[in-house]
Order: C-alpha cells, then sequence, then structure tokens
C-alpha cells in the first residue's frame, strides 16, 4: 500500500462518518455485552450485594439486641443483688431487735422472779415472826403466872379471872413498851 | 504503518495525521475484517469473560476478581448512577455497568501493547452507544412525560419569564434533540482519536530520529520524544478512564432526566 493510497482512503472516509460493517458489529458486540453483563450478571452481584447488607446489618442487629440482652441481666443481677443486701440487712435488723426484746423479757422475768421470791421470804418471815409471836405470848403467860403465882402465893384456878389477868399484863406491857419507845 | 511512511519519503519527516485510522482489512478482500472490528469484539468479549468470572457465582464474602469487579460496580453505582437516577439506579445499573466497563476497555485498548489501537477512535462505536442512549432516552421521556408533556418539559421548564421562552424552547429541542447525542458521541470520538495522534506522533518523532536518521543533534529530541511518549500514555490512561465515566455518566443523566422531568 502506499502513501497515496493512503492518501486517497483519507479523503474518502472522513474520520467523523461511520463505517457501516463498523455500526453493525458495534452493536452486536455492545448487545452482547449488555445481554451477559448486564440482564444476567447484574442481578446476581446486585442480590449478592442486598444479601451482604442484610447479612451486616442482621449481624450488626444480632450483636445490638445480645448487647441489650446483657444489660437487662445485668440490671435484673444487681436489682436481686441489692434486694438480697436489703433483705439481710433487714433480717439482722430484726433479729436485733428480737435479741433486744428476749433480753428484755428475761431481765423482767428474773426481776418478777426475784420480787415474788422476796415477797414470799417476807411473808414466810412475817408467818414465822407471827407463830413465834404467839408461842411467846402464850409462853409468856404461862411463865408470868407461874411466875406471879410463886410471887402472890394465890392460887389463879379460875380461866376466865387468869386470862384477864394475863391480858391486862400485857397491855401494860405492850404500852409500856410504846411509852419506852 | 510509520515504516511505511517512512519508506514511502526517506529524507523528509512526515508527521502521522488522519490516515493513522484507515486500516487495511486483516484478510484482504473481506472489507469488514479489519482492527478495530476485531479489537471491539475482543473488548465485549474481555468485559464479558471479566465480568462472568467475577459475578457469574458472587460470593458473600468477595474474592479475587469479584473484589475487582465490585469496585468497578461500587464507582458505577455511586459515581454514575445514583447522583442521577436516585431510587432508580439499580434498575439501569446493568446498562450503565456494561457501557462503563466496554468504553474503558474500548479505550485501554490503545495502550495495550502491539494492539495500541482505541477501539472508539472510529466514531461508529461511540454512535452506536451514543445513538442506544439517544433512542432510549426519547423513548422514557415520552413513557414517563407523555408524548406531549416530553417534549413541553424539555422547551418549556416552569418558572421563567415568559419572554424568555422564545429563545430558549427552540434552544432547548436543539440542544436535546441533536448537540446532546452528537457531543455524547463526539467527545468520546475526539478524544480517543486526539490521543492516538499524539501517542503516534510522540512515538513516530521518537522512531525517526532516534533510529531512522540518528544524529547528535536529533538523538536529544528523540530522546525527549520518547519521554513524551511515555508522559503521554500515562495521561491517555487517565483520559480513557475519564471519557469512560464521562460517557456513562451522561447515559445515566439522560436516562434520569427522561424519567423525571427537570424542575
Amino acid at each position: 500500500m502506499t502513501i497515496a493510497a493512503n492518501l486517497l482512503a483519507a479523503e474518502e472516509s472522513s474520520p467523523l462518518l461511520p463505517h457501516m460493517y463498523e455500526l453493525v458489529v458495534g452493536g452486536f458486540a455492545f448487545l452482547f455485552v449488555v445481554l451477559v453483563v448486564g440482564k444476567i450478571l447484574t442481578p446476581r452481584i446486585q442480590q449478592t450485594l442486598n444479601e451482604r447488607t442484610e447479612a451486616i446489618e442482621g449481624g450488626i442487629q444480632k450483636a445490638q439486641d445480645a448487647q441489650a440482652e446483657a444489660k437487662a441481666l445485668l440490671a435484673q443481677y444487681k436489682e436481686q443483688l441489692a434486694e438480697a443486701r436489703h433483705e439481710a440487712s433487714r433480717l439482722r435488723e430484726e433479729a436485733r431487735e428480737q435479741g433486744a426484746q428476749i433480753k428484755a423479757e428475761l431481765r423482767e422475768e428474773a426481776q418478777a422472779e426475784a420480787r415474788r421470791l422476796i415477797e414470799a421470804a417476807h411473808a414466810q418471815i412475817e408467818a414465822d415472826r407471827q407463830q413465834a409471836f404467839a408461842q411467846l405470848r402464850a409462853e409468856l403467860g404461862r411463865l408470868s403466872i407461874d411466875l406471879a403465882g410463886r410471887i402472890v402465893g394465890e392460887s389463879l384456878e379460875d380461866e376466865a379471872r387468869q386470862r384477864r389477868t394475863v391480858d391486862r399484863f400485857l397491855e401494860e406491857l405492850e404500852s409500856s413498851n410504846a411509852a419506852v419507845r | 504503518m510509520k515504516a511505511l511512511t517512512v519508506l514511502a519519503a526517506p529524507e523528509e519527516f512526515k508527521a502521522p495525521g488522519p490516515e493513522l485510522f484507515d486500516i487495511p482489512p486483516v484478510v484482504s478482500g473481506v472489507a469488514w475484517l479489519t482492527k478495530p472490528v476485531l479489537l471491539a469484539l475482543l473488548s465485549s468479549l474481555v468485559v464479558v469473560v471479566f465480568c462472568w468470572s467475577a459475578f457469574s457465582k458472587p460470593k458473600l464474602v468477595p474474592r479475587g476478581v469479584q473484589n475487582v469487579a465490585e469496585y468497578g460496580y461500587m464507582f458505577v453505582r455511586d459515581q454514575v448512577a445514583r447522583p442521577f437516577l436516585g431510587k432508580d439506579a439499580d434498575r439501569w445499573m446493568g446498562l450503565l455497568l456494561s457501557i462503563f466497563f466496554l468504553v474503558w476497555v474500548w479505550n485501554l485498548m490503545g495502550v495495550v501493547p502491539f494492539l495500541q489501537f482505541p477501539v472508539a477512535s472510529h466514531i461508529a462505536f461511540p454512535i452506536v452507544l451514543a445513538g442506544t442512549i439517544y433512542l432510549l432516552k426519547i423513548y422514557l421521556g415520552m413513557k414517563h412525560q407523555g408524548p406531549i408533556g416530553y417534549f413541553k418539559n424539555m422547551m418549556f421548564p416552569p418558572g421563567l419569564p415568559k419572554p424568555v421562552y422564545i429563545l430558549m424552547a427552540p434552544l432547548e429541542l436543539l440542544s436535546n434533540l441533536v448537540v446532546a447525542p452528537f457531543t455524547h458521541a463526539v467527545r468520546l470520538f475526539a478524544n480517543m482519536f486526539a490521543g492516538h495522534l499524539i501517542l503516534a506522533f510522540f512515538s513516530a518523532v521518537g522512531f525517526w530520529f532516534l533510529f531512522e536518521q540518528l544524529s547528535p543533534l536529533g538523538a536529544p529530541v528523540g530522546v525527549i520524544s520518547v519521554v513524551m511518549t511515555i508522559a503521554m500514555t500515562g495521561l491517555e490512561l487517565f483520559i480513557q478512564f475519564l471519557q469512560a465515566f464521562l460517557f456513562a455518566m451522561l447515559a445515566a443523566m439522560y436516562i434520569g432526566g427522561s424519567l423525571h422531568a427537570e424542575h
């Protein structure tokens, strides 16, 4: 091919005028690509990308759920722990109160018992004293009569007179005691 | 080609011109079987094989090719489809992804060693894509806005003082129906055409001064030329990507404009 032929060819076909066969081949080539890439392959990758997005979002959702669950559990445990602490302190307080109460009751009982014992002792003593006093009184009467009989020499057989005399003597004795006191 | 040129005029350097793009048939006699045609078919095959290996059985956790191709998909979706189509983006991703990958591979053919011919520098190929988008644009516009509503929205966008429409209506009509598809195709074509010409020029100069006519004075020019060829190849790689992106973006813009009347 010579330069003349080249120039001729260049003049024949301006670069702005398309060749018919290139239009046909270009159209065919484009159609081929659009059918395979555009119609078959693009939907596939789009589906995969959507699935990937869903998978990632699902993963994030799952993680968030797990985190929320863990948080709820933690809160629940904390609440339970606080409740247990509260309960324990309440029990301690109650026990302390009960202990104090029992102590007070025991003391009360013991004091009552002591009082009762003292009172019983007092009563016993009083009774003993009364008894001793009565015995002493009788003894004293008899001794006094004996003594008086012996001194006076007169027999005081008569019971009534005897008693009257003794009583009078004792009264005199008591009143003289009171006077002394 | 360069060798032929040099052979024809051994004493004189001739810069490569538009004849660079007139390539004889691979098999003489079969006029349609040319290098651009073969490269176009190869490009389609490359795109299809690449996408097939990446997306035929996509995995939830991407590996290897799928990873790389997903970058492309994400890029087209986030930079091209979503800004112009919004919630309709996914429906048009197939078309936009095909356009982006195909145009990019067409362009890349310009720097692949030994192939070295950008398919889009033959205007027929951009015309096919731009024409398809053009027809789709008008079809979608009439479908979604009504045959009359489409042209009404196009020529008489609401909210302007009445006299403005006298000037605006015909301009908008011309812009949308003639200029837009023309520039859509020609922008890609011209960029690839010029880029290929520049690369050819610098490499031809380098070849001339370093091999054909080696001389003390010419050698530095040849070296500079070779350096420029390398630098320009880098620039060309960027422009190839940019043009593919722009072409797909304009397609998305036209489709989006037809789906919803501009306000």
